[in-house]
């Protein structure tokens, strides 16, 4: 089936077998590596993407539902090539991972959330990253980069997380 | 080396060099590697515990469409070499697919490939397999007993494993003890289950006959053993360094999906890629860690010093021996913690039974043992009412008695437990939390504190492998690292491994730097595949720091020789005469900058000195620190080289309805010597005690009698998330190892290997005054409010 | 972990959905697919077809209709999250639906979706069951209500026919100047499903004594399950609920899994229920009484 996504503000028409999920169709048909497979069923958020701007699990979504839907990913967060956003460059700063396979749901889910709420406490940062697994950091210092951010974010007025 | 010296980059606040790609999403992950027509790989699970494969028709799969091939483990077996068996069991065979028997529930008993992994799966359904159930055992003690049905009939039992070793006087320590008690612990069988599934992608070239292989792998001798069991010249097997390993700690070892999707690729001739899904990870990846049964006695005195130890650990390795039994040896360097116990017996089981097959899992068999030694440390406050901390500190290995001979051969080269455990009750205030604690009480919840103080055994070596089996006589575990100097003066750095978020980029930019007094930034660092690369062996056994740091440090001091010898010659001094200083050379009056000497060693053979090689090139192989001796007939030897110290603090409160424990405080005071990179060990440290959290009271792979896998998906088996880990409080000090080049231990184990022991133990002291014990792990909520209901209902009410 | 192939449609009406569903027994509706797609993932779901309905523009609404306020089954959990008229007026569903999984669920999962699905542990059903509400099905034969205690047959078992379509949940809503809600439960870890669930909404009058009470417990019972206590007529204390509670909950057939004990889903059942009664009720007590 002919399907068009609107990725990162660019359209794609791709045709796919209904059973091909969006994370797979992002991942080997346009070739955005940067959203994960984890457990393809839901639970581990590596596959996060924004679907009209909001965090949802690539996983569990055909692409074929995903028409004419506006999907964002990792690759379209930073501003320019070498550049990082604000919350890509938090994340650098406290190491707020270590393999880097959650980080980009991660910063997904982060970069949704300032967005909505520009100033969260711990525990609204810890509710919105609940859903999405790290075995390897403990969440501390995702939680300190979140923090950075959000702090960086206020002294800067740019009230906008990208 | 007693106080850490000054360090320029070492120990500094600088970023992790590697994140930068990570967070823009760059990380090169095995699947993000795809190969031009590249076939995928599915794979047929076994339905039974045990069960005789009778015949296998692959017809209705092979008639599929985009369907390229179905292999079975007949035909692997007579096409490769039987996967490396670690212990002397010549009869416990294991090939990447099941032959003529299977295992395991979830075994994989057939590989189908096709064009995508969605055809893939559709013909893996339609393999037809006919079996005949065979007996069963799942439980370890059942395997153990000689009635059992063996798991490998022509091994002739179900042991793999059965050693006694006695350390010291044990019998005579317990004849003169004032008191003795016994106890039972269980370790539950959990994993560090990467996000990322294991992967691997082969391609043959049949012409340059080379077998090219990228995978997410970590994992010693890997290319070796591809090479063995596919009958190649190790030449002939290339493995990829540059992928990024999305998470390991232990179980990344995927030989046998590798030497299955090699085979595929050369009987195909096209590049074939397995990425195990979800539920192959979780069910047949062979990545499930110890589960293991610790039977103790141990003699004390009435002030709560104990003088000696019977350990008895009972391991269920599953269905073939993996890393298993190895996983019993390595704790043996690290038998009686960090506590003066006198005299050990110690009598290691491996059995097998039909479960997934262990591999190695942060800590080798080190943190079930930690929980083991602590719960019995607890034991023994009770039995002779001193304070769990008091009773610490009496057993505690005192800072002026290192370096340390423990009664099993193994010397610990530094540390002061003392001092991290004063420093970590002054944090938190100990009489506070203690009150806090009873306030908890009052209110009428169940609060608890648990306490564990524990090693972290690092630099790791194989030396549990002569240990175990005399007939591998390996002392040699290196690693190593080269250093050019380019032309145009800039430093590439050339390491010989994968990474799994250990930051091993940085930690050589950071020691070259040192060493080079060069700006780490200045430094780039790349991995040549194994045919380009020095050997090496892996990041395990909590090494880099020490091996990787070493080898690093190393390869730059013969590179500032270098510059030295250019440096005398020009000098017309001897070369203990020029100065070193900020890459530049010196002799009184006299000096050559950074580009001068990069000048004279690429472009003024001239002006080298005579004999001198031209460029600036230098590699260094290190060698494991005290890796001298094999073990000594009674069983004695040194394991790994350092030891990192740990002391952990946790308030638990328990809603005595619901049973949830709740961690309201956690501090650990962490003593790894000197810290390379200060935000690589904080994550390792928080990230090892989230896991070791986890192993405490989530995580489990549960088997039903008939060994049905209960946990095979996220919905099962469950990782805690940021709701369940609490803000953790980490207490620094620092023993710099003699061992080591800038007096660093490993870290990468830290936290896990205490956090068990400290979880479970404040959620005994919540309980026990209802006289209800937990002594098997994970401790689930559902099992605390049980517990805590049924003491009630027999009145045991404080 | 591919799903097994089918056919995809995406109707633009539900009459259009109903006949589509009627022509292929093995099809499937497919709204936010966020329990449906695992499913299929794991080849546990095989459906030939996916009839998609999360567009259908009648089906995604929140409205108000006289005593009740009625929610179009495509709506998005997170959009009825977000949403005044909910908070306004439904305060048991407003506190239910945080407790759904992670907000990327939510951002996906529709509240129909949830109902059809009749999880015992899901937090919609149960704050349906509770408030004694009600849900539309649409045929091709035409539209159906159903009241929650009829709809909820067991565990993923519905009333809905065959070639039916959930349209509608209607949610009583009450009136009272002073009402309290509590939403809580109890699982592994946050996010995950409930062992025991409980939902709570009274409404005192000026002197605080109880004049509508509305109890429910869910992943205790096959279905979710309203449970008969009346606390009408007095001020609520804890130990009066307690032992109106503990019968009630006695009653019960809980279920068995290898999560926890029917003993423990008792004892959790009775203890969540009363701290959202109780919660409800300090709630309801806070807000001012008519001078």
């Amino acid at each position: 089936m002919k399907v068009l996504l609107n990725v990162n503000h660019v359209e794609h028409e791709i045709d796919v077998e209904p059973r091909l999920t969006l994370l797979d169709a992002l991942r080997d048909n346009m070739r955005l590596t940067g959203v994960h497979t984890g457990c393809e069923h839901g639970v581990c958020g590596a596959c996060t993407v924004l679907i009209d701007g909001a965090p949802a699990r690539a996983c569990l979504i055909f692409a074929v539902q995903a028409d004419g839907l506006a999907i964002g990913t990792i690759e379209g967060l930073a501003p320019a090539p070498g550049e990082l956003s604000l919350i890509q460059d938090a994340f650098c700063e406290t190491h707020g991972m270590q393999c880097g396979y959650c980080t980009p749901g991660m910063i997904l889910t982060a970069h949704a959330l300032l967005r909505e709420n520009p100033s969260p406490s711990r525990e609204k940062i810890v509710a919105a990253i609940s859903g999405n697994i790290c075995r390897c950091t403990g969440y501390g210092q995702i939680i300190e980069a979140i923090e950075l951010a959000a702090r960086r974010l206020a002294g800067s007025n740019a009230g906008d997380a990208a | 080396m007693n106080a850490p010296r000054a360090f320029r980059y070492i120990s500094t606040d600088r970023r992790v060099r590697e994140d930068r790609r990570f967070v823009v999403g760059k990380g090169k992950y095995i699947a993000d590697i795809a190969a031009e027509a590249m076939l995928h790989v599915a794979l047929v699970p076994s339905q039974h515990a045990a069960a005789r494969i009778v015949s296998i028709d692959a017809s209705r799969a092979l008639a599929l469409p985009g369907v390229h091939g179905v292999v079975d483990g007949a035909e692997l077996a007579a096409a490769c070499e039987p996967l490396m068996n670690g212990l002397d069991t010549p009869h416990v065979q294991r090939y990447p697919l099941a032959v003529g028997a299977t295992r395991y529930m979830g075994e994989w008993v057939a590989a189908v490939v096709a064009e995508t992994r969605a055809i893939a799966e559709d013909a893996a359904e339609r393999v037809d397999i006919v079996y005949e159930a065979l007996p069963h055992v799942i439980d370890a003690e059942e395997a153990y007993k000689s009635s059992s049905t063996p798991v490998h009939p022509a091994h002739g039992s179900n042991v793999l494993l059965d050693r006694v070793f006695n350390w010291g006087d044990v019998d005579e320590h317990f004849a003169a003890s004032d008191s003795q008690l016994s106890l039972r612990v269980t370790w539950g069988r959990n994993a560090t289950v990467p996000i990322e599934t294991f992967g691997v992608l082969a391609q043959w070239d049949p012409w340059g006959a080379v077998l090219d292989v990228n995978a997410s792998i970590q994992m010693p001798k890997y290319a070796d053993q591809i090479a063995r069991a596919l009958r190649l010249p190790m030449n002939g097997v290339r493995v990829h360094y540059d992928v990024d390993v999305g998470g390991s700690y232990g179980v990344k070892r995927g030989i046998k999906h590798s030497v299955l999707t090699g085979y595929l690729a050369r009987k195909l001739n096209r590049p074939v890629r397995l990425l195990e899904d979800r539920l192959e990870n979780m069910r047949s990846g062979d990545a499930h860690g110890p589960e293991r049964i610790f039977d103790i006695d141990v003699a004390f005195n009435s002030d709560g010093v104990i003088n000696s130890m019977k350990m008895r650990a009972l391991d269920n390795a599953g269905a073939y021996a993996g890393r298993a039994p190895f996983q019993l040896g390595k704790p043996i360097g690290a038998i009686v913690g960090p506590y003066r116990i006198k005299s050990v017996h110690y009598h290691a089981i491996s059995v097998t039974t039909n479960k997934a097959v262990e591999e190695a899992v942060r800590g080798f068999g080190q943190s079930p043992t930690n929980y083991a030694i602590e719960a019995m440390v607890d034991r023994v406050a009770e039995a002779v009412g001193v304070d769990r901390i008091e009773v610490r500190r009496r057993n505690l290995i005192r800072s002026d008695e290192f370096p340390y001979l423990i009664p099993s051969g193994t010397r610990y080269d530094s540390g002061d437990y003392h001092t991290v455990v004063d420093k970590v009750l002054t944090h938190v205030n100990w009489p506070e939390l203690v009150a806090e604690r009873d306030r908890l009480r009052d209110e009428g919840l169940m609060a608890g504190i648990g306490v564990a103080a524990c090693l972290e055994p690092s630099g790791g070596n194989s030396s549990f492998e002569p240990l175990l089996n005399p007939k591998n006589t390996t002392t040699t575990w290196m690693e190593s690292c080269r250093i050019n100097i380019d032309a145009l003066g800039d430093i590439n750095v050339a390491i010989h491994t994968t990474s799994s978020g250990q930051g091993h980029e940085t930690l050589v930019a950071t020691a070259v730097g040192e060493a080079l007094e060069i700006d780490p930034a200045r430094i780039r660092v790349t991995r040549p595949d194994s045919l380009s690369s020095l050997p090496g062996n892996s990041p395990v056994g909590s090494r880099m720091a020490i091996m990787l740091g070493g080898a690093a440090f190393k390869a730059a001091e013969k590179l500032k020789d270098k510059f030295r010898a250019i440096g005398a010659h020009r000098f017309g001094c001897a070369v203990d005469a020029v100065n070193y200083c900020d890459g530049n050379l010196s002799h009184g009056e006299q000096s050559l900058k950074w580009l001068d000497v990069v000048a004279i060693a690429h472009r003024h053979f001239h002006e080298l000195p005579p004999g001198a090689e031209p460029g600036l090139e230098a590699s260094f192989i290190m060698q494991t620190p005290t890796g001298e001796a094999l073990p000594t007939p009674d069983g004695r030897v040194q394991m790994y080289p350092c030891h990192s110290f740990e002391f952990h603090i946790v308030l638990v409160v328990i809603d005595p309805e619901l049973g949830k424990p709740d961690l309201r405080r956690y501090v650990i005071g962490h003593d790894c010597g000197v810290v390379i990179n200060p935000h690589i060990v904080k994550g390792m440290t928080l990230g090892g005690i989230a896991h070791g959290i986890g192993a405490a009271l989530l995580e489990e792979f549960v088997y039903d009698a008939d060994g049905q896998m209960m946990s095979q998906s996220f919905m099962d088996y469950l990782l805690p998330s940021a709701s369940e880990i609490p803000h953790v409080e980490i207490v620094h000090h620092c023993t710099p190892s003699p061992l080591t080049v800038f007096g660093q231990k490993g870290s990468g184990e830290s936290g896990y290997l205490g956090a068990p022991a400290a979880v479970s133990g404040a959620i005994n002291d919540a309980v026990r005054a209802l006289g209800i014990r937990f002594e098997k792990l994970p401790i689930r909520t559902t099992a605390i409010s049980d517990a805590i209901a049924e003491a009630k209902l027999k009145g045991r009410l404080p | 972990m591919k799903s097994a192939p089918f056919t995809y449609c995406r109707p633009a009406s539900v009459t259009e959905a109903c006949a589509l569903l009627a022509a292929d027994e093995d099809a499937r509706l497919i709204a936010g697919g966020q329990t449906l797609v695992p499913m299929m993932a794991m080849r546990l779901a095989r459906p030939t077809a996916l009839i998609d309905i999360a567009r259908i523009p009648e089906l995604a609404f929140v409205r108000r209709e006289g005593d009740h306020i009625e929610i179009g089954a495509a709506t998005r959990q997170a959009f009825a999250e977000a949403n005044a008229t909910v908070a306004l007026d439904l305060p048991l569903l407003a506190r239910a639906l945080p407790w759904i999984g992670h907000s990327a669920i939510r951002n996906r999962g529709t509240i129909g979706g949830s109902i059809a699905n009749a999880d015992p542990a899901a937090e919609i059903p149960l704050v349906l069951a509770t408030l004694g509400g009600a849900v539309v099905v649409q045929t091709p034969r035409g539209r159906e209500r159903f009241a929650a205690r009829d709809f909820f047959l067991g565990p993923m078992t519905t009333a809905i026919p065959a070639d039916g379509c959930l349209v509608e949940a209607h949610f009583p809503v009450w009136t009272h100047q002073r009402i309290g809600a509590c939403f809580t439960e109890i699982s592994a870890r946050h996010g995950d499903f409930a062992y025991v669930s409980a939902a709570a909404q009274v409404a005192l009058d000026d002197n605080g004594s109880c004049v509508a009470c509305a109890l429910g417990v869910g992943g205790a019972t096959a279905q979710p399950t309203q449970l008969a206590v009346d606390l009408t007529g007095a001020r609520i204390n804890e130990t009066t609920a307690r032992e109106k509670l503990s019968v009630a909950i006695e009653t019960l057939d809980m279920m068995t899994d290898p999560h926890a004990s029917p003993a423990y889903r008792k004892r959790a059942a009775l203890a969540l229920a009363l701290r959202a009664l109780l919660a409800a009720r300090d709630e309801a007590l806070a807000k001012r009484a008519r001078t």
